[in-house]
């Protein structure tokens, strides 16, 4: 059966309709997490669909299991779903996360669980629609969509008595700037009177969405804002570290980064090619800050989340530093970095809850020696962390790799000194992870060790983390499975975005070069 | 012939009207001990059976009956189905509120349909003076039904604080009409239009339009003359307050609407600078105002005074895409806030014991079912997608924007993001874990725990009756209907955006 054209309609519905069972199912024994784990499973095989019907040798911009129906008359709005070398890696990887969040929550959640479960799952529905949406109206509303799930898990389940605090935070800090982007979207109706992406983005690349400058720029700042907030970049984290503080660990693992990186490559860069290419450099400079500061302040937390937000700060930044070169190495590092953050900051977040869930705190203080007691959460524990730093071979080496070669062959002004600032990050996530693992798991033992008994990994914690393991290391060694889609997007914005303004046809082949070698 | 198209014309409010008589006969006849609720069910039947008349009435164009003052085109019959849908959900939902509580709840019934007639001759007047009659009809029974809750000192003071502040405001639309009258030399709408492009005082006529704002303006409930708004709802029982924070309204705005942009579009360029100003004041004085309420129904009648400032915006834009993105947000919020009036009906019960922010805490783990409609209720008015509010909004701020009124849409669209704020509030605490007081006692001596589901169980005892459930139900239908698949209702407003003009 060739489920092609509808594929991606069942990838967001799935989920919706799993979140409807789950209401109608009684919340007795372990009923919920059986129901949540079969339908989040499920979801990820629907999503391995993709990258095995996958044609690669379409350039980019050519949309694939396309849906595109009329959904509301007027304004002409469509139900148009697609997929490209951007996004459907970023599917897979939301789907891989859902199963290993709900193994992860078996025992953490123990009150409420249905709840949580309806919640964990309307979020994925609210990002799996995120990627797959192509007009604008419709992304806008799985935008929104995507903020009342995550806020009502962090003011219910979230820890400490801080909980709401975060929780409106969380939503104002994402909501308003979001009110912004709406305006901006309407906007853009108002001068082309379409929704649909595609048609706009080939709108803006003949100069024919508005004659103003003045306006365009406007708008684009507009929704550069509503997702510069939520990824975040560096003035505009306040929400972060509260939010990660008390969101439990599988609404962490989906928190930041992917979404609002993936709407900037997506809407920022189709529809203000020009005005994205302005306001880089002011992105770039941003982006190392963010870079530098995330890591100097991870370097001194005593809390072990506080220190994975801060170390989360500038591992996005690092990301958003390599989509704003706009070079082709750049791109495709940054985007292969989103992948990379997402399994291995979902791992680190994933073991952090299981020493949590032993020991119940988060005070590095407090901790010790654990590595005579839980052989097998050390080991796993050490490879994450190698995994984070970017240590050659495992996969976020590539990703960064990638980056800063990106970010020397930039276009703009300053560029060895900002890649040179932008290294630090990488020598300071190396001291302060090095100092975590060190003060955690070796020393002397610590106070809540020598209190309580603790066990090591359990069948179904193994099971939740091993995939990301193996993953670590086929993303670190076989870079170009994935890259091979992703090019063809990196490539496309790059020509889009870098070519009308240098006539640089020597200097794209270079950087191609440069890239491949890299690989 | 012409005898016919009156009867047809106003066949509802004929229904309506006939209903609520005998509804008041058979009160009279009855004893005092016995239910009330058949009058109930006869109430509801004959509001549905005056709205599928309106629905019939759509096929025949446009009626115009006793000399030009009634005009029933698509326009009145969007209205008169709203307003018929509101007083069925109100019914539903009040069938056993007064139950055993009150004796003479027949009167209620009877009042509500009257009302409804009011609100309904609103809608379909084209003259002010039957304008003018119509809203004395709805305002006198809300009114009393404002202090329904006898011997309750804060309903009378609801009840007297509506009346006095309300024919206040109806004399203000009727020196309206009369300088209307001075100026253009006629009081029916379309004469009015037509007077005004001879007129010898403009100023006069503006003036009279003014008036005629400030009287519709505190009916709609838009600052500055929201001031009554948070006292009467706070002080009305919770059913009445669904119905009369939405019908009558929403019949005033189709008045408004009428009067604006069919009696005085050549001033369209005067008056939309004055509702600028009402909406930009309305949205943010209701939701600067809403931050600190602590009562529910005090928080609701400061979020229905920003969204009449939403839905005025859509007064600042073009009529085609104006006048129907008004008429389509009057929809939404009507399901949306009618459901959550009916929740809190069902919440507070006739005693309204349960009040405050604090005592809707952890509402979720002792009704989940009641919990979940009021989240959804509340996400619609925030405006979250998926739900009637948000393309209530979008309309409204898309029609605004097309017509280049960037300010107000975004001035419009941070005051929802202050909204949030105040909702989430309620939101939050509605699933929150019980208080924490208690939360620890549980951990402290697990006895405790016992004592906590006892007194779960005492405030969760009260079962939603099928009614209720009903009205529960098709509110939260509409709501989610409005924000999936709004093309129907859209393509309705369309309609009566049309045939206003």
């Amino acid at each position: 059966m060739n489920i092609d054209h509808i594929i991606l309609t069942l990838i967001v519905f799935v989920p919706l309709a799993g979140a409807l069972l789950l209401a109608l199912l009684p919340d007795r024994g372990k009923t919920m997490q059986w129901a949540a784990l079969a339908v989040t499973l499920f979801t990820f095989l629907l999503t391995l669909h993709l990258p095995f019907h996958y044609s690669y040798a379409n350039p980019s911009g050519v949309f694939q299991f396309e849906q595109n129906l009329p959904w509301i008359a007027s304004p002409v709005i469509r139900y148009h779903l697609g997929v490209d070398g951007l996004s459907m890696w970023l599917m897979v990887l939301t789907g891989l996360l859902a199963p290993l969040g709900v193994l992860i929550s078996w025992r953490a959640i123990d009150s409420r669980k249905k709840l949580f479960y309806i919640l964990f799952l309307l979020q994925q529905v609210a990002m799996m629609g995120i990627f797959v949406s192509l007009d604008l109206f419709l992304y806008y509303a799985f935008w929104e969509m995507s903020l009342i799930p995550m806020a009502i898990l962090i003011s219910t389940f979230g820890r400490t008595k801080r909980r709401h605090i975060a929780a409106i935070k969380y939503f104002l800090y994402a909501f308003i700037p979001s009110a912004l982007l709406l305006v901006a979207m309407l906007w853009v109706y108002a001068k082309t009177g379409t929704f649909d992406l595609p048609k706009l983005a080939t709108l803006a690349a003949q100069h024919a969405i508005s004659p103003s400058s003045a306006a365009l720029w406007i708008a684009s700042l507009g929704f550069l804002l509503a997702f510069s907030v939520k990824i975040p970049v560096f003035p505009l984290h306040g929400w972060l570290v509260d939010a990660i503080c008390e969101a439990p660990t599988a609404a962490v693992m989906v928190l930041a980064g992917k979404t609002a990186l993936y709407s900037i490559l997506r809407f920022s860069f189709a529809i203000f090619p020009e005005q994205s290419h302005r306001i880089a450099p002011l992105m770039i400079v941003l982006a190392v800050i963010g870079i530098v500061y995330g890591s100097l302040l991870a370097l001194v937390q005593n809390d072990l989340k506080k220190l994975a937000a801060y170390s989360t700060l500038g591992h996005l930044s690092f990301i958003t530093l390599g989509i704003f070169t706009f070079t082709v190495a750049g791109l495709d590092g940054g985007i292969y970095q989103i992948l990379n953050h997402g399994i291995s900051g979902g791992a680190f977040f994933m073991l952090l809850g299981l020493l949590y869930e032993r020991y119940g705190t988060y005070d590095i203080r407090e901790y010790g020696g654990l590595a005579q007691k839980l052989p097998w959460i050390v080991t796993l524990y050490a490879i994450t962390t190698l995994s984070i730093i970017g240590l050659p071979m495992l996969n976020s080496f590539v990703g960064e790799f990638l980056i800063l070669s990106g970010s020397m062959q930039s276009p703009f002004a300053h560029r060895h000194i900002l890649t040179a600032l932008a290294t630090t990050g990488v020598i300071l996530s190396a001291a302060y992870m090095m100092r975590m693992l060190q003060r955690v798991f070796y020393c002397d033992l610590g106070s809540k060790p020598q209190a309580i008994a603790g066990w090591d990994l359990d069948t179904r914690e193994h099971l939740a983390l091993w995939p990301l393991v193996v993953l670590f290391l086929a993303m670190g060694l076989a870079p170009s499975l994935w890259t091979r889609s992703i090019d063809t997007y990196g490539t496309a914005v790059n020509a889009a975005i870098l070519s009308p303004a240098a006539p640089t046809s020597i200097q794209v082949t270079s950087l191609q070069t440069t890239a491949g070698g890299a690989r | 012939m012409n005898f016919h198209t009156s009867i047809i014309a106003l066949l509802p409010e004929y229904v309506l009207t006939l209903t609520g008589v005998l509804i008041m006969l058979v009160e009279a006849v009855l004893k005092p001990g016995t239910s009330r609720k058949p009058l109930g069910w006869l109430a509801i039947a004959g509001t549905t059976a005056a709205g599928f008349i309106s629905y019939y009435q759509l096929r025949l164009g446009t009626l115009t009956a006793f000399s030009g003052s009634i005009q029933v085109d698509a326009f009145s019959v969007f209205f008169h189905l709203l307003i018929a849908a509101v007083v069925l959900a109100t019914l539903l939902g009040s069938l056993d509120y007064f139950e055993g509580h009150v004796n003479l709840a027949g009167e209620y019934f009877a009042l509500v349909l009257f009302g409804a007639v009011g609100m309904m001759l609103m809608t379909c007047s084209v003259e002010l003076l039957m304008v003018f009659i119509g809203l004395e009809i709805s305002s006198i029974s809300t009114y009393i039904l404002a202090g329904f809750r006898k011997g309750q000192g804060t309903a009378v003071e609801s009840s007297i604080k509506y009346f006095l502040l309300g024919s206040f405001a109806t004399a203000f639309f009727l020196y309206g009409i009369a300088l209307a009258y001075g100026a253009t030399g006629s009081t029916a709408i379309a004469a009015i239009a037509h007077g005004l492009a001879t007129s010898a005082t403009p100023h006069m006529a503006f003036l009279a339009l003014g008036m005629m704002i400030v009287g519709l303006g505190f009916k709609v409930s838009a600052a500055p003359f929201h001031v009554w708004t948070p006292d009467v709802y706070q002080g009305a029982p919770a059913p009445v307050v669904g119905m009369m924070s939405t019908a009558p309204k929403a019949a005033a705005f189709a008045v408004l609407l009428r009067i604006t942009f069919s009696g005085f579009p050549l001033m369209e360029h005067r008056w939309s600078m004055l509702i600028w100003g009402l909406a930009a004041l309305s949205m943010t004085i209701g939701n600067l105002g809403a931050l600190k309420q602590n009562d529910v129904k005090r928080l609701l009648a400061y979020s229905s005074i920003a969204h009449a400032g939403y839905l005025l915006v859509a007064f600042t834009a073009f009529p085609a895409a104006g006048i129907s993105a008004a008429c389509f947000y009057t929809a939404a919020y009507a399901a949306m806030n009618v459901g959550a009036f009916a929740v809190v009906t069902q919440v507070g019960g006739y005693n309204e014991s349960l009040r405050t922010i604090e005592d809707y805490r952890s509402l979720a783990l002792r009704r989940p079912v009641l919990a979940a409609l009021l989240a959804f209720f509340l996400l619609s008015l925030i405006g979250i997608p998926f739900t009637g509010g948000f393309f209530g909004k979008f309309y409204v701020f898309n029609a605004a924007l097309q017509s280049g009124h960037v300010w107000i849409v975004i001035i419009g669209l941070l005051n929802s993001g202050v909204a949030c704020f105040y909702y989430l509030r309620l939101l939050a605490s509605v699933y929150a874990k019980p208080e924490e007081s208690t939360e620890a006692l549980a951990s402290a001596a697990g006895s405790s725990t016992v004592d906590l589901t006892a007194s779960l169980d005492s405030t969760s005892a009260v079962a939603i009756s099928v009614p209720a459930g009903i009205a529960l139900a098709l509110a939260a239908a509409a709501v989610l209907m409005l924000g999936i698949l709004p093309n129907h209702v859209l393509h309705l407003a369309n309609f009566a955006s049309a045939s206003l003009r």
